[in-house]
């Protein structure tokens, strides 16, 4: 039976959900459970403006067909399983390319300054995996647009009273509470196994505190640190995941890492550059000389290779991000051919990045921010120079396993308490750190996309699941969270006292460097067996150097230097997850590239890899699994939904092959469209 | 992918920053000095990450490393706001080759008008707070399903997106001397918004409601017209043009406002 009421406990206490996570998939999530009327805690390691997902760049994807193209969202919900390779479970996406227009419609009203037609229209632009302009922007900080429209509707429920079910203000509180710069450190779990709160650290005080809740909701975002350098901010540790997969939450697909083709290489960070770029005109190139010493300004048209062009004409520099990545990488590392350096006397990991044929009034009205970040740290103006790039770690399609329940239309159920769960009763995930809509390769503008749209799910899906609770997470003996918190003070304690003594302790930060440049090198665009048993090897050592290390501050307040060995332990268990799992699927697809076996294999590998913590330093992969959520039994299998759109070989070099209903219908290939100036 | 192995040639980057081991311990301030060795395109923060490589200062004592606030890196979030050279900035943009060509020290400060919290963090949560006192929003009826927004010229829309870049970094009202503990001026990003949010086709539905909050005490009037604000905002927005604005259409409110009531 259900519980009586949905906002008091029965000792009286306002019942809350908790969201980790300030980003966009868990600030809509905590907007869609005020409207149910479920108030939230919100926990997030920043102040949740400051969240990843300002980085985002080139737009969101929405087949509003404004141009006249007879776009719509079931070519979007094809191209999208297309690029993704077949691994997406199919029924999430298309309710994801079905939601898409009144998402950004939904974005439009809530002020987001989109650019616009001069009929007052919103604008679109084109993007990678299609030939259709899907992609409506603001400028090139769509991410941060976003993020702050969702960040001021969030604000508004901060200041509104819960309100009972007589339509009565409770005292003092607040639909929504922040806790900014609080780091998440496990899930609660009760007796019997499910999710009933969580623990986490106060970053300034570094209090370790329990918070109840009926559900929690993570949305934690990418692990692109595991790589020491890539485009991701310095948070996206992936610690949460980590740590709940540790606690028994099955692991998804994650050695699914996406390479972003076009970023500028720097010590600290390696920064993106959209793929917006090219979906406004921009090309790639290298001479055909690979010794050609000129300014690229000086190099003329015929003899540069417009490598992506040449390899790819149906979709040209707008192939997916995987192929575009790929291209480049065998350009500059296997032929040599990448920008040659005067001063070096080497040819770079370079190729150029060419919006110098565009009017720079044009680039300033749409790519400004981008621009702006190449000029600032790369020193060169990019309106009047080919900018220097190369692939990056940018995002990982893999991530918590969650369920879906599919209607009649082979949608998403709306509503059902399944969308979203992972298999761990009460904990749900959205947004980055969950593996749902991408594939084997996510398309360029779907991340916003699936961060929004997922927390539009996941808010009705969790408060259904609160509503089928027979007693709330705040009625629950006291000594189940106490135990918990007590378990995380004694693992900070551990942290700050371990090889104190030691004279040869290591410094979690060289170590992080260590795992940071051995998995950038050797677990991202070409992946080989010999090499990654060799990765698997060294993980274990590190597993090992790992204990050696002693936190190299002893502060009780703003510890960062405890934070973060906290964090490296985490990444350490993720890192062997996306290592093995690239080691074990012995075939090509999407992302995941292997020479040795160049060619997707549907009928051994057209599954979900599930990865299931054993103890540290072993990972059960399974095949199937059950899981209760909502009271209900639940069989999961690693088959993959491919009951929407038929699997077929990849051929981006054939315009309009991603969508057999855009076949033909496009005259216009990429390539000629490139050389259309404004 | 890109060669991460990049290293120094030798030359050593020279930091010297303020720290402070937490607010309540102001005799623990003290300056420190590191010297770290040089990558390409280094900026601030990489130079404090090698200090976290090696915490040891100059004098060769062991130290803890420095803490900071940062997020993205790429001047887009706002949190690695610091006081370098004596300029308030985000400390990911502060290229060494620009800062420090000659191996000059770099001096590196926590902002000056929040609580400290320790080392190069301070609380700005008093920015968030007055968000919410200006009701930086759009009243939207919620998200269902409600259709597009209002239409917009390209022209219009171009005269708004530069003003919600703000990304609430500080670095206007570090620069304020109106701005500090003692006064409640909201500063020259939050009426930033006011006029953002007045802007907008259905933000201007409550335009009154928005400009009522900036008419009384802290509001637009405590603007001393220094115009730091605008020489030191990241993003170049049109402060001063904002306050403006906002400043004409709340005396506008207060002379005929009753007329309308």
């Amino acid at each position: 039976m259900a519980a009586k009421s949905t906002i008091r406990s029965e000792g009286g206490k306002v019942r809350r959900v908790i969201v980790v996570g300030g980003g966009l998939a868990g600030l809509m999530t905590v907007i869609k459970l005020c409207e149910a009327k479920v108030p939230v805690d919100l926990i997030s390691l920043v102040p949740v403006k400051r969240s990843h997902s300002v980085c985002a760049q080139g737009g969101i994807n929405a087949s509003v067909n404004t141009k006249g193209e007879g776009d719509s969202p079931q070519i979007h919900l094809e191209e999208t399983a297309y690029g993704g390779d077949f691994l997406a479970n199919q029924p999430p996406v298309k309710g994801m390319a079905e939601a898409a227009p009144g998402i950004v419609f939904m974005l439009d009203r809530m002020g987001v300054p989109f650019n616009r037609t001069p009929e007052g229209l919103l604008d679109f632009r084109r993007f990678g995996g299609t030939l259709f302009h899907r992609t409506a922007f603001a400028g090139a900080t769509t991410g941060q647009q976003l993020l702050y429209a969702l960040d001021e509707q969030v604000r508004r429920y901060e200041i509104a009273d819960v309100v009972d079910e007589h339509g009565v203000s409770i005292p003092g509180e607040k639909m929504v509470r922040k806790f900014e710069f609080w780091d998440f450190l496990q899930a609660v779990l009760d007796d019997s196994g499910t999710c009933v709160g969580c623990v986490a650290q106060d970053l300034k005080t570094m209090q370790i505190k329990y918070f109840q809740g009926d559900a929690v909701v993570l949305a934690t975002g990418g692990n692109g640190i595991i790589f020491g350098r890539s485009t991701m901010s310095v948070i996206c540790t992936g610690t949460a995941a980590s740590s709940v997969y540790q606690q028994g939450a099955v692991y998804a697909n994650g050695e699914f890492i996406q390479v972003h083709p076009t970023a500028i290489p720097g010590a600290d960070k390696l920064r993106l550059i959209s793929e917006s770029a090219r979906g406004e005109g921009g090309r790639v190139w290298v001479p055909k000389d690979a010794k050609d010493q000129r300014n690229p300004k000086e190099i003329p048209e015929k003899e540069r290779d417009y490598i992506l062009e040449r390899m790819y004409p149906g979709y040209g520099n707008l192939v997916p991000r995987d192929i575009a990545s790929r291209a480049i990488f065998k350009t500059c590392f296997h032929e040599k051919r990448g920008v040659f350096n005067p001063k070096t006397g080497r040819n770079e990991n370079e190729v150029y990045l060419d919006l110098t044929h565009k009017d720079e009034k044009f680039l300033r009205s749409k790519l400004a921010g981008i621009l702006e970040i190449y000029e600032k740290f790369a020193g060169t103006d990019p309106y009047h120079n080919p900018m220097k790039v190369f692939p990056a770690v940018h995002y990982s399609m893999g991530g918590l396993w969650v369920d879906f329940e599919k209607d009649a239309r082979g949608s998403l159920k709306a509503g059902s308490p399944r969308n979203h769960a992972t298999s761990i009763p009460g904990l749900y995930a959205v947004g980055e750190v969950e593996y749902q809509y991408h594939g084997a390769n996510r398309l360029g503008a779907n991340s916003l996309l699936s961060c929004i749209y997922g927390g539009m799910v996941t808010g009705p899906s969790v408060a259904s699941y609160q509503k089928s609770l027979a007693k709330s997470a705040f009625d629950l003996p006291k000594s189940i969270f106490e135990k918990a918190e007590k378990r995380c003070q004694d693992d900070y304690g551990r942290i700050l006292k371990q090889n104190q003594d030691d004279k040869g302790a290591e410094n979690p930060y060289k170590l992080h460097q260590e795992l940071g440049d051995m998995m950038l090198r050797d677990v991202t665009i070409e992946r080989d067996n010999a090499t990654l048993e060799g990765v698997l090897t060294k993980i274990s050592e590190l597993d090992e150097r790992v204990k050696k290390v002693a936190c190299p501050d002893g502060s009780q307040r703003s510890n960062q230097g405890a934070q973060f060995v906290r964090h490296l332990e985490n990444m350490l268990v993720l890192a062997r997850v996306i290592a093995q799992g690239a080691k074990n699927r012995d075939e090509s697809r999407g992302a995941h590239y292997k020479p040795a076996f160049p060619k997707r294999n549907d009928a051994d590998w057209m599954r979900t890899t599930l990865a299931k913590h054993e103890q540290k330093g072993a990972v059960k992969y399974l095949r199937e699994f059950d899981y209760t959520c909502a009271g209900q039994s639940v069989h999961v299998t690693d088959a993959v939904d491919a009951s929407l759109v038929t699997p077929r070989e990849r051929k981006y070099e054939q315009a309009g092959a991603a969508s057999a209903a855009a076949t033909g219908k496009i005259q216009q290939p990429a390539a000629s469209e490139q050389q259309k100036s404004v | 992918m890109a060669n991460s192995d990049s290293k120094g040639t030798g030359r050593l980057v020279h930091l010297r920053v303020k720290r402070q081991d937490g607010p309540d311990l102001p005799e623990t301030k003290r300056w420190e000095e590191f010297k770290v060795p040089y990558l390409p395109q280094m900026n601030v923060i990489s130079a404090l990450q090698q200090v976290q490589k090696e915490p040891r200062t100059v004098d060769g004592k062991d130290v803890a490393p420095v803490v900071w606030e940062s997020s993205c890196l790429e001047e887009v979030c706002g949190a690695c706001t610091m006081v370098i050279n004596g300029r308030v900035r985000q400390a990911c943009s502060a290229l060494v080759d620009q800062i420090a060509p000659n191996g000059e020290v770099i001096q590196v400060e926590p902002m000056t008008k929040f609580p400290l919290v320790r080392d190069l963090i301070v609380d700005r949560e008093r920015m968030f707070q007055d968000m919410k006192k200006v009701k930086a929003w759009i009243d939207i009826d919620g998200t269902h399903e409600l259709g597009p927004g209002p239409r917009e010229s390209p022209e219009a829309q171009q005269e708004r997106y530069p003003l919600s870049r703000c990304m609430t970094c500080g670095c206007c009202v570090e620069a304020c001397p109106q701005y500090n503990d003692s006064t409640q001026f909201v500063g020259p990003f939050a009426l930033n918004l006011v006029r953002l949010f007045n802007m907008h086709p259905s933000g201007a539905l409550h335009k009154n409601a928005r400009l009522e909050t900036v008419m009384g005490e802290g509001g637009v009037q405590d603007c001393g017209k220094a115009q730091n604000c605008v020489e030191v905002c990241p993003k170049e927005i049109p402060l001063v043009d904002s306050i403006a604005q906002v400043s004409r259409d709340a005396t506008k409110r207060l002379l005929f406002g009753w007329l309308l009531k």
